[in-house]
């Protein structure tokens, strides 16, 4: 670690508390129905909503009517973007003419199950990219499509953690706020302001923002160039705030065109924690404790510094392989050193450590550098973030109500241990609440494991249908210990709603493609309803007082028994396969072994025949 | 759950028209007065004709020239409307091979640099854009290129060092030199003997 | 061995069930033989001297002495009498003297004997919310489990194929993963847990009818305590003799002592002694002079003896107040105040009149009991608010509670008041704890969430409390609510454990499992264990011992100390959470040590 790189990271950290409180509290004022300062510019924006919807801002919901609401506007929003997707040839702003006649060569086809993917990835917040957006979508599609879901899948993920909040500070109440009403707050309010500013500052500093097609240039050695350029600025801006993560480019923030500068780094990193961090602040002040929220935000800064401090070490440990051949990997004052493969000069190692942490305790997905090809070490701590389903600040709302799913089993075990019956912030913590939260918890973990193992195993008829390099495991790009490595991470990233990947892997083919939807769909909803219904539960309750013999859980003690309880959880659930990934990886790495490819395809068992498959082409059919 | 859909319609029928059209048209329409280069690619014009943009890497092999970074971009790299990576994990015998002859040439090329390669100029780049590479990795390259132009190793340096970009704010990023526009100032200052 | 325990007190209890005959009353007024198994609710049955009491009811007619030492195991006998609050008599008991007609209250099976005979049993016992609760986290932990070691199989294949080297493990060794790692055992402790818990308030001589009752005293804020019996020694004694002006103190003193020769309650006796002990005045035979009692009424409120010629009285301020008038004396000023003074610390000014001349005052005082300002203080740290109930005035009732070192006080309490009392706090959200002996105490007993009746309380009383307290000990309470937190506190510290278990177990399994297609992952093995078989097999055996280890532990329950949650759990964490984690690493070294020196793997 260099001197400049620990204070980047510090620096970052301390801006990022600084920002926590003013944005914390202007989001609990906002969701309170009290008047901010944006108020004389918006309100008639959010006035007009409601008139043109139909939406009555005064009726309350009960938890089983907001959970319909989040559903019915889910999946009203993936037929939309499935059917802007599979019509982008017939449609306006297309000037490169994808799904045309005159599409580019490199151009990737818009496929049913590629349409299916992209469609549940950006409804559930996830952004996970079968596909190299330069590549494959028109204008149109970015805009009116995905921009669109990026915005409005954020607002739904604040609107369900201000529902929970509301649980915790509501009395014997039996509704949890509006599902419509939280959602147009959040995307007027909170959004759309600060992801227009944030999209001309992006420009200013050389993000692009135009309609036109891809500029075509001869460079200096006289070869021809393609500059893919676009609405970029606009949909980078929001990407990053709501956690979405999806790039305007395959290479996402990498890219120049995205991420141009080590300022405009900085401020996406920051723009990736900043709302997640402020509603550890808004469930602070909402539940009548700031000291509450401050726990909270307390244990999520020691597991991000825990995750900073393996990553960045690691990354700039470097490779010992390339040691050996020569290469420098020790940092210097002209070069940074370390583990460059798939890293950008401007931003250096620091930054990108810093980054791959970030946008993986959030449920962001964004990269400024290519995960696959980070040390082992370095690649677990993203891995382990998203296994632990991503309470480290998190998605903008998911992360709020993942940890306090958490802290209601931490409560609980401890609660026991003080020998009441166990309580969180008045409430008491019974069999409805574990219920609820081990539900989510283990949901999450089941489609990781289960559809990872079965892509170790699955066999499938070379160029079939279902997967066309043939087996699933021969959709890899690396062997060995990161082989495995890189489908865990896709169905962790999947099922975690993040999007970022261990890009190797090829898994633009039906089986992943609906495989990995599935795995997002069920991380969205097997998290959002059990969160929906503990809420529920909650505001029924009383409130009970607080006592000397009240578990605290505002104090240090209280952090780091959640800490304890994210970490073994995660331990438990993904140790056997994490040693058979990235651990053994490291091990091997300093041994110096390598790995080429595949030996053989083990015997396995081939899924193409089960019936659930006859059923997924058929609804497949029916699609395209 | 079902008359959940009305409100559910409406709603994105709005947002769609307010986020994924009105949002982006009023973004495009601010940058393209306020912003007129950013906006269109911060594109580099040599009388008169675009010949890339500052911020899109691009490659150059002859020796009179600083090279950029390896680049999985495309089939040939730095295919600047298919960004890529090599997404090669640390343990892939493809890595080690693919630096191993980076560097093999590398030494081909600069027989009178000595020291180690530095890291970023043997490893491909995240987007396999990236225009810029180390002031290490241009000084290793200094001796060639001055060989090639008929210069001083000095004015060179002299060259790298003005166009070596410090870290923003004294901490941001890492310093750093643009290979393109380092290579139009050579142009410009020192054309090569043709 | 809790349940062992509890079986054989049932057993006891079956055979005082043993089918005696019951005299059943007749309508006409004529006695029948029936067997007491045939006696309903209503029925109205007679009596004697060494009879059985056939059934549960109420006391109509007479007065007896009952030896209800089955259910109490005290074998001293009790008084039960028509009306009041000694009416209640319970079936299986035996009437040692005289002669009673008892109405039956309950109907054969339903009796507090078959209750209590069901509850020791533990066939009717009901898995408590908590309980519930925390078997949905242990399923939970064992659905994650199981999903961890099924899908390592696909990935063991995966990796032996990558790797080119070792043998994807036996089914066998995913077995003696899973039986490793899946915390059914704990789930099994817990029913134990349970059970030791209810077994441990059964020793306490208290009954409890449910195990929620149990857990539920664990959870208590508030703790409402009768003054009289729990705080207070129940009688008043005098310690202080305040002679009126122009009246020596020795002189109160013995006209106190005269006019309580013969009162036979404590408070005359307390009189009696203090004079002894402070003026060296001896007790002296009354006979001997001419002597007339008078006795106290309700009506003029004192009471005293007329004695050669003296007519000395004590008795309420008021009441000798007018007494002294009545007899043309004069009443000092002072007196007054010094009615005031004594009420004003918490105790009973009790005035002395020799005729019309006003003597003086003794000062009788309720005697706080010892230690419980210590226990009230104990109370507070575990976040316990106290309560004392009273009949009281409000001024003496915040004296004595001052003294006691209560938080709270409810004077000049009648049963709505308590009623009130407890519903308010329940609004607030906090939880109630009460005890209650007589039948207007039942409503409160009931509407509390742990109500402890006194077993010589009414029936009612104990049908409205879950939990009877056979001693009749008020005090009784706060062991019982220690006992409810000991037994949340050893389900959540033993789960702890388990689950910490299971962590540092991975690292003896999951290394050896793959030696041989990973050498470098035995770099995990940081026991040093010799050859996966041992490690594997140590693991199964350290699995098996350490349940076995934690039997007598979830028997006993987890030391209990009154201290702070946060105290606690600080306590609690190091020594489950962190100890459970390392615990392990020495033991499985051990074993596996152990394997190889007897040769086993």
């Amino acid at each position: 670690m260099t001197a400049n790189g620990v204070l980047y990271i510090l620096v970052f950290f301390l801006v990022l508390l600084a920002l926590t409180k003013p944005l914390g509290l202007y989001m609990a004022n906002l969701f309170e129905g009290k008047r901010t300062f944006l108020h004389p510019l918006l309100r008639p924006l959010e006035r007009l909503v409601y008139r043109l919807t139909g939406v009555r801002e005064d009726s309350e919901q009960r938890w089983t009517q907001y959970a319909a609401s989040v559903i019915a506007f889910s999946l009203v929003g993936f037929l939309f973007v499935y059917i802007i997707q599979r019509l982008q040839g017939f449609l306006l702003l297309n000037p490169m003419g994808f799904s045309t006649g005159h599409a580019p060569g490199n151009a990737t086809a818009m496929t049913p199950d590629l349409a299916f993917n992209t469609a549940v990835s950006f409804m559930t917040n996830t952004n996970w990219q079968s596909y190299g957006g330069e590549t494959t979508l028109s204008y149109f599609v970015q805009m009116a499509a995905l921009t669109v879901q990026n915005f409005v899948s954020a607002a739904a993920g604040i609107a369900v953690a201000i529902a929970l909040i509301r649980g915790f500070a509501r009395k014997q109440a039996n509704s949890i706020g509006n599902f419509w009403v939280d959602l147009t707050r959040a995307t007027v309010y909170v959004l759309l302001p600060l992801a227009f500013v944030f999209a001309l500052f992006l420009c200013a500093r050389g993000v692009p923002q135009t309609l036109k097609a891809y500029q075509k240039v001869t460079t200096i050695e006289g070869a021809a160039q393609t500059i893919a350029v676009g609405p970029v600025a606009s949909q980078e801006s929001i990407k990053m705030l709501g956690t979405n993560g999806g790039g305007f480019f395959n290479t996402n923030s990498a890219h120049p065109f995205e991420n141009p500068t080590p300022l405009t780094n900085f401020t996406e990193i920051l723009a990736i924690l900043i709302i997640s961090s402020g509603l550890t602040y808004t469930f602070g002040r909402m539940v009548g404790d700031t000291r509450q929220g401050w726990a909270v935000f307390a244990a999520m800064a020691f597991l991000f510094f825990a995750g900073v401090f393996i990553c960045y070490p690691s990354e700039q440990a470097g490779n010992p392989q390339l040691a050996r051949l020569g290469v420098a990997t020790a940092a210097t004052r002209t070069q940074p050193g370390g583990n460059m493969e798939g890293k950008e000069v401007r931003f250096g190692i620091a930054s990108s450590a810093l980054w791959a942490t970030a946008t993986t305790d959030a449920s962001n997905g964004s990269v400024n550098s290519m995960h696959d090809s980070y040390t082992p070490l370095g690649g677990l701590i993203p891995m382990f973030n998203l296994q632990t389903d991503e309470v480290i600040f998190g998605g903008v709302g998911s992360g709020l109500y993942g940890i306090l799913l958490y802290a209601i089993v931490g409560v609980f075990i401890a609660g026991l241990m003080v020998g009441r019956t166990p309580e969180y912030l008045g409430k008491k913590i019974e069999q409805k609440e574990v219920k609820m939260a081990m539900v989510a918890i283990i949901a999450t973990a089941f489609v990781i494991l289960v559809f990872t193992a079965m892509s170790m195993v699955a066999r499938f008829a070379k160029n079939g249908y279902w997967n066309p390099p043939g087996p699933a495991i021969a959709n890899l790009n690396n062997s060995g210990p990161h082989g495995l490595s890189e489908i865990l991470y896709a169905y962790s990233s999947g099922a975690e709603n993040n999007g970022s990947a261990f890009a190797g892997i090829n898994v633009n083919t039906p089986w992943y493609n609906l495989t990995l939807g599935l795995a997002m769909l069920i991380g969205r909803f097997g998290f959002i309803l059990p969160a929906l219904a503990i809420a529920g539960s909650l505001a029924a309750k009383k409130k009970v007082p607080t006592t000397n013999g009240t578990l605290p859980t505002h104090g240090a003690l209280f952090v780091g028994l959640l800490v304890g309880v994210i970490v073994v959880i995660g331990a438990l659930t993904f140790f056997p396969a994490l040693s058979l990934g990235p651990l053994v990886e490291h091990l091997v790495m300093r041994e110096g072994r390598l790995f080429s490819s595949l030996l053989s395809v083990a015997p396995g068992f081939s899924p193409a025949c089960a019936p659930m498959h006859r059923g997924a082409a058929w609804m497949l059919g029916i699609w395209s | 759950m079902w008359r959940q859909f009305a409100p559910a319609f409406r709603m994105m029928l709005f947002f769609t028209v307010l986020v994924g059209l009105v949002y982006p048209g009023l973004v495009t329409a601010l940058s393209q007065a306020l912003f007129h280069n950013q906006a269109n690619g911060t594109l580099v014009e040599i009388r008169g004709r675009a010949v890339g943009s500052s911020l899109i890497g691009q490659n150059f092999t002859q020796p009179e020239y600083f090279h950029p970074r390896p680049s999985a971009a495309g089939s040939d790299g730095y295919d600047a409307s298919a960004s890529g990576a090599s997404n090669y994990g640390s343990t892939n015998q493809k890595l080690i091979d693919r630096v191993k002859a980076s560097v093999d040439q590398f030494r081909k090329e600069n027989p009178d640099y000595q020291g180690p390669v530095p890291a970023d100029l043997v490893t491909a780049s995240g987007s396999g854009l990236d225009p810029d590479i180390s002031a290490a990795s241009a000084e290793a390259q200094a001796a060639r290129v001055a060989k090639a132009r008929g210069l001083t190793v000095d004015k060179v340096r002299q060259l790298i060092a003005r166009h070596t970009k410090a870290r923003t704010l004294g901490f941001l990023g890492e310093p750093r030199v643009n290979v393109l526009e380092i290579n139009l100032a050579l142009d410009r200052h020192f054309p090569a003997p043709r | 061995m809790a349940e062992a325990r509890g079986k054989a007190q049932a057993d006891t209890l079956r055979k005082t069930k043993t089918d005696s005959m019951a005299k059943r009353i007749t309508s006409r007024g004529k006695i029948e033989f029936i067997p007491a198994s045939k006696l309903r609710a209503g029925d109205v049955v007679t009596c004697e001297a060494s009879d059985i009491i056939p059934g549960d009811g109420e006391v109509i007619e007479g007065i007896a002495t009952v030896d209800e030492s089955v259910i109490t195991g005290e074998s001293a006998p009790v008084i039960r009498e028509s009306g009041g609050d000694r009416s209640a008599v319970t079936g299986g008991t035996k009437v040692l003297s005289d002669q009673i007609k008892v109405r039956i209250t309950s109907n054969p099976g339903e009796t507090f004997l078959d209750r209590m005979i069901t509850l020791v049993e533990g066939a009717e016992r009901q898995k408590t919310p908590n309980e519930i609760a925390l078997n949905i986290l242990i399923a939970g932990m064992t659905l994650i489990f199981l999903l961890a070691v099924v899908t390592l199989q696909p990935f063991a294949v995966f990796s032996v194929n990558s790797a080119g080297a070792g043998t994807v493990p036996s089914v066998a060794v995913f077995v003696s993963l899973l039986v490793c790692l899946i915390p059914t055992t704990i789930g099994g402790l817990l029913s134990a847990i349970g059970i030791a818990g209810m077994d441990r308030v059964m020793q306490h001589n208290v009954l409890a009818m449910s195990g929620k009752a149990v857990e539920a005293s664990g959870d208590v804020d508030t703790l409402l305590l009768d003054k009289t019996g729990t705080i207070t020694l129940g009688n008043r004694q005098a310690v202080e003799f305040i002679p009126a002006e122009g009246v020596s103190e020795s002189e109160v003193a013995d006209a106190a002592q005269l006019s309580s020769l013969a009162d036979e309650t404590p408070e005359g006796r307390s009189i009696v002694v203090l004079a002894k002990q402070k003026y060296r005045l001896r007790g002296r035979h009354v006979s001997e002079h001419e002597a007339r009692f008078i006795p106290f009424t309700a009506l003029t409120r004192m009471s005293g003896v007329d004695l050669d010629g003296r007519q000395l009285r004590k008795g309420a301020g008021d009441a000798i107040l007018k007494f002294v008038q009545e007899q043309g004396g004069e009443v000092p000023a002072s007196f007054t105040t010094i009615i005031n003074n004594i009420a004003r610390t918490g105790g009973t000014p009790l005035a002395v009149a020799d005729g019309p001349r006003l003597l003086g005052v003794v000062h009788l005082k309720d005697i706080v009991k010892g230690g419980i300002k210590e226990r009230m203080a104990q109370l507070r740290a575990m976040g316990i608010r106290s309560v004392m109930i009273t009949g009281d005035n409000p001024l003496t009732a915040a004296a004595i509670a001052n003294e006691a070192g209560v938080d709270d006080f409810l004077a000049q309490a009648t049963p709505k008041d308590k009623m009130d009392f407890i519903k308010k706090e329940q609004g607030q959200g906090r939880l109630v704890a009460m005890t209650g002996d007589g039948t207007n105490d039942a409503p409160a007993l009931a509407q509390a969430d742990v109500g402890v009746a006194m077993n010589t309380g009414t029936m009612a009383a104990k049908e409205a409390g879950n939990m009877v307290d056979l001693d009749s000990n008020p005090t009784k309470l706060i062991e019982i609510v220690a006992i409810g937190k000991q037994l949340l506190i050893t389900r959540g510290s033993l789960t702890t454990f388990s689950i910490m278990n299971d962590v540092s177990k991975y690292f003896a399994i999951i290394p050896a499992m793959f030696a041989a297609t990973y050498p470098a992952l035995e770099k995990l093995n940081i026991m040093r264990l010799r050859t996966p078989q041992s490690a594997v097999l140590a693991a199964v055996i350290f699995n098996a011992l350490i349940i076995i280890a934690l039997v007598p532990l979830a028997l006993r329950g987890v030391r209990y100390r009154p201290q702070s949650a946060a105290g606690m759990l600080r306590r609690n964490l190091w020594i489950y959470g962190v100890g459970g984690f390392i615990a392990p690493f020495p033991f499985i070294w051990l074993i596996d040590r152990l394997l190889a020196l007897f040769h086993l793997a």
